[in-house]
C-alpha cells in the first residue's frame, strides 16, 4: 500500500519543553490507525503539525503521491489539500442552522469571491440531506446546531469532516462524552470511511479501540513507544510499564 | 430553498419601505419641495443621520458579523469626505476667480487662473502652489473615482499587514485606533497640503448651482437614502449567503474556518477593505451636507462613536446597526444642542451639554451588561410571539386546532 502521509524526525519544543521527540509516522491511502498514550504524550501536538498549526523544529511532513512538504502550507491551504481535523472538544458553528454548517463543510470553491458568488445548487443540498441521514440529523436541518445535544454535535463535526471529502482524517477523541449506542454508531462511521480513506483516531479509551480493531501506535514523551495490533501492543513490556500498568 | 432574497429577508424589504417612507415624508414636510414644517438645516441633520446609518451598517459587517472590532472606519469616512471635497472647494473657487479676473481689461491666462485659485485655496496655510495631492482635483469624475480607491487602498494595505501577522481582538483594535490617529495627525499638519486643521470648507456650496440650499439638501437627502438603500441590500445579500456563514464562523471560531480550508486572513481584508469603501461613499454624502470637514473628524472618539451606536443598536443585525446610529446621533444632536431641559436638583443644575456623554457611556455599559442584543433585540420579543414553538403539538385544545406548522408559514 502506498503512502499518504509520512512524519519523519519531527521534533518540537516549547520553552524548552520537548512536546514531540524525534517522531516518525506513517500512514497509507486507505488505513485506520488508533493512537493512545497518557496525558502529554503528545497525540495533540502531533494533529497540530500535521495540520499545520504548529510549526516542527525540525523534521519532514511529506504528503501524497507528490510528495509535497506540508511544512510550508499555511492551515486552510493543507485543508484544501485534504487533511480533515475533528477536536476534542465538538467545534460546531452554534449560531448557525445544522445544514449552514454542513453547507460551509462540503467540498466546493474555498476561496472569498467563488464563495460570496456561490448559491447551494440542487445536488449539494442533495448532499447535504444524504450526510445528514448517515449522521442521524436529518429532521434537525434546519435547527441551530447551538440546540443540539453533545453527541449530536460531535456527530455534526464528524459529519462536516465527511462532507469536506478528505483523503486522510484525524479524529481527536470522538467518543468522548457519547452514550454506549452512540459510540457504537461513531465506530461504524469511523470503520466506514476507512474504507475509502485514511483515518487517525486520538482515544484514551481502550474499549473503544478495541471495537475499532486496526492497528495501533502507542505514543510516549513525544515518540512511537510501540506499534501493531492491540493486542501485540499491550503485551509489549514498556507499554505496560508507562501507560497499562499504572 | 428555492425562494427569491427578498423573501428569506423579509427586514430587507420592511427596511426599504420604512426609508422611503421617511425620505417622502421628509421632502414633503421641507421647505424646498413642501410645505415647509422642517427646516432646511434639520434636513441637512437627518440626511446626515442617513449617511452614519450607512456607515453604522458597514460598522455592523465588520464588526457584528466578522468580529473584527475596528476602531479606525471613521478614518475611511473622512477620507471619503475629502476626497469629494477637494474637487467642491476647487471648482467653486475656480469659477469665483474666473468670475473677477473677467472684470480686469485682459483676459486671464489658463495659468494666471490656476495661481489664483491656488492662492485663495492655500492661503489661509501660507502657500499658493498646489500639493501632489490636488493633482486631480479638477476633475469630478477622477476624485469620485479616489473616493473609493484611496481608502480602500489603505484598507487593504493596512489589512493586509494587520490580519497576515494573525493579530486579532484588542490588539487589532488598538492598531487601527492608531492607524486613525496617525492619519488624523498627519493630516493637522498645515505642510499636508489639505490645509491643516483648518480643513476644507464651503463644501455645501455646488460649484455651479444655483438652487437654493433648500433645494440641495433634499437632494442630498434623496443621495444619502439611496446610498443607504443600496448599502443595506448589498450588506444583506453578503451575509444571507454561504460567504455570511463564513464570515459569522470567523467571528465565533476562527481556526475552525482555517480547519475547514478557508483562508481566514483573505476573507477578513475582503470585508476590511469592503466596508471601507462603504464607510467612504457615506463620508462623500455626509460632509457636502456638514459643509466642512477637518482632521478632527478623524480623531479616534469618532470610531469609538460608531462602536458604541451599532452595541446599541444590537450588533449582528443590519436593522439594528441603522436603529442604533439614527437613534443616538440624532439623542445627541438634541442633548449638545442645548434643546433639552435642564434639570435643576436644588444643589446642582444638571446640564445636558455637559452630561450627555456620561449618559450615553453608562447606557453603553448597561447595554453591554444587560441587553447585549441591543434595541434590535427588542424585535426579537416581537417574532417569538409570533412563532411558537411547540415542537409541532397543535397550538390550541383538540386536534383540529391551528399546528404549528401552519402558524408558522
Amino acid at each position: 500500500m502506498s503512502t499518504l502521509l509520512e512524519v519523519s524526525g519531527v521534533s518540537v519544543s516549547f520553552d524548552g519543553f520537548r512536546a514531540i521527540n524525534n517522531l516518525s509516522f506513517q500512514i497509507g491511502q486507505a488505513e485506520l490507525r488508533a493512537v493512545i498514550g497518557p496525558n502529554g504524550a503528545g497525540k495533540t501536538t502531533f494533529m497540530d503539525i500535521v495540520t499545520g498549526k504548529t510549526r516542527p523544529d525540525e523534521g519532514r511532513v511529506i504528503w501524497g503521491e507528490k510528495s509535497v512538504s506540508l511544512l510550508r502550507m499555511s492551515e486552510a491551504k493543507i485543508a484544501q489539500a485534504g487533511i480533515g481535523r475533528k477536536f476534542q472538544k465538538p467545534t460546531v458553528f452554534e449560531d448557525q442552522t445544522v445544514q449552514e454548517n454542513l453547507l460551509m463543510a462540503l467540498k466546493n470553491k474555498r476561496g472569498w469571491l467563488g464563495v460570496l458568488l456561490y448559491r447551494p445548487s440542487a445536488s449539494d443540498l442533495a448532499r447535504v440531506e444524504e450526510l445528514a441521514a448517515e449522521i442521524g440529523l436529518r429532521d434537525e436541518l434546519t435547527r441551530k446546531s447551538g440546540e443540539l445535544s453533545h453527541g449530536q454535535k460531535q456527530w455534526l463535526e464528524i459529519g462536516m469532516l465527511l462532507a469536506q471529502e478528505p483523503r486522510l482524517l484525524l479524529v481527536d477523541e470522538p467518543a468522548a462524552g457519547m452514550t454506549p449506542q452512540e459510540r457504537e454508531h461513531t465506530t461504524d462511521l469511523l470503520v466506514q470511511a476507512a474504507k475509502t480513506r485514511a483515518v487517525v483516531v486520538v482515544e484514551h479509551d481502550m474499549e473503544f479501540v478495541r471495537r475499532l480493531n486496526c492497528k495501533v501506535t502507542v505514543l510516549h514523551e513525544g515518540a512511537v513507544l510501540a506499534e501493531g495490533s492491540l493486542d501485540h501492543v499491550t503485551s509489549n513490556q514498556d507499554v505496560i510499564d508507562v501507560y497499562l500498568g499504572r | 430553498m428555492e425562494r427569491s432574497f427578498v423573501a428569506k429577508n423579509p427586514s430587507v424589504l420592511v427596511f426599504l419601505t420604512i426609508l422611503s417612507l421617511f425620505t417622502i415624508a421628509v421632502t414633503v414636510l421641507s421647505e424646498g419641495f413642501g410645505i415647509g414644517v422642517i427646516s432646511t438645516s434639520f434636513v441637512k441633520t437627518l440626511g446626515k443621520t442617513l449617511c452614519l446609518c450607512l456607515i453604522a451598517v458597514a460598522m455592523d459587517l465588520v464588526w457584528g458579523f466578522t468580529g473584527i472590532l475596528s476602531l479606525g472606519h471613521f478614518a475611511f469616512f473622512g477620507l471619503g469626505g475629502y476626497m469629494i471635497g477637494m474637487w467642491l472647494m476647487y471648482e467653486r473657487t475656480r469659477l469665483i476667480v474666473v468670475e473677477s479676473l473677467s472684470q480686469g481689461e485682459i483676459p486671464p491666462t489658463p495659468s494666471e487662473v490656476v495661481d489664483a485659485v491656488g492662492t485663495q485655496i492655500f492661503g489661509v496655510v501660507g502657500s499658493s502652489d498646489f500639493p501632489l495631492v490636488w493633482a486631480f482635483s479638477d476633475s469630478l469624475i477622477l476624485q469620485l473615482i479616489l473616493v473609493v480607491l484611496v481608502p480602500g487602498l489603505l484598507a487593504l494595505v493596512f489589512g493586509w499587514l494587520a490580519f497576515r501577522s494573525r493579530v486579532t481582538g484588542v490588539y487589532l483594535s488598538i492598531l487601527t485606533q492608531a492607524m486613525t490617529l496617525a492619519l488624523a495627525l498627519y493630516l493637522f499638519q498645515n505642510d499636508s497640503g489639505l490645509r491643516g486643521n483648518n480643513g476644507l470648507s464651503g463644501l455645501q456650496n455646488l460649484p455651479g448651482v444655483t438652487a437654493s440650499q433648500d433645494i440641495v439638501s433634499i437632494w442630498f437627502l434623496w443621495a444619502s437614502a439611496l446610498a443607504l438603500g443600496l448599502g443595506y441590500m448589498l450588506a444583506a445579500w453578503i451575509v444571507s449567503g454561504k460567504f455570511g456563514s463564513i464570515i459569522r464562523g470567523i467571528r465565533d471560531n476562527e481556526a475552525r474556518v482555517r480547519f475547514l480550508g478557508y483562508s481566514v486572513e483573505v476573507y477578513k481584508l475582503a470585508v476590511f477593505t469592503l466596508t471601507a469603501c462603504i464607510a467612504a461613499i457615506a463620508g462623500a454624502l455626509y460632509y457636502p451636507q456638514a459643509g466642512i470637514i477637518n482632521p478632527e473628524e478623524m480623531a479616534p472618539i469618532a470610531s469609538i462613536y460608531l462602536a458604541v451606536w451599532v452595541a446599541i443598536g444590537g450588533r449582528g443585525r443590519l436593522y439594528g446597526a441603522v436603529i442604533g446610529a439614527a437613534f443616538v446621533s440624532l439623542l445627541s444632536t438634541w442633548f449638545t444642542g442645548g434643546q433639552a431641559p435642564d434639570i435643576p436638583l436644588g444643589f446642582y443644575t444638571i446640564k445636558w451639554v455637559d452630561w450627555w456623554q456620561v449618559l450615553l457611556g453608562v447606557s453603553f455599559v448597561l447595554v453591554t451588561l444587560f441587553a447585549p442584543q441591543g434595541i434590535g433585540g427588542l424585535f426579537d420579543l416581537w417574532t417569538n410571539r409570533r412563532h411558537p414553538d411547540r415542537h409541532g403539538a397543535n397550538l390550541g385544545p383538540d386536534d383540529g386546532s391551528l399546528r404549528e406548522k401552519e402558524a408558522t408559514e
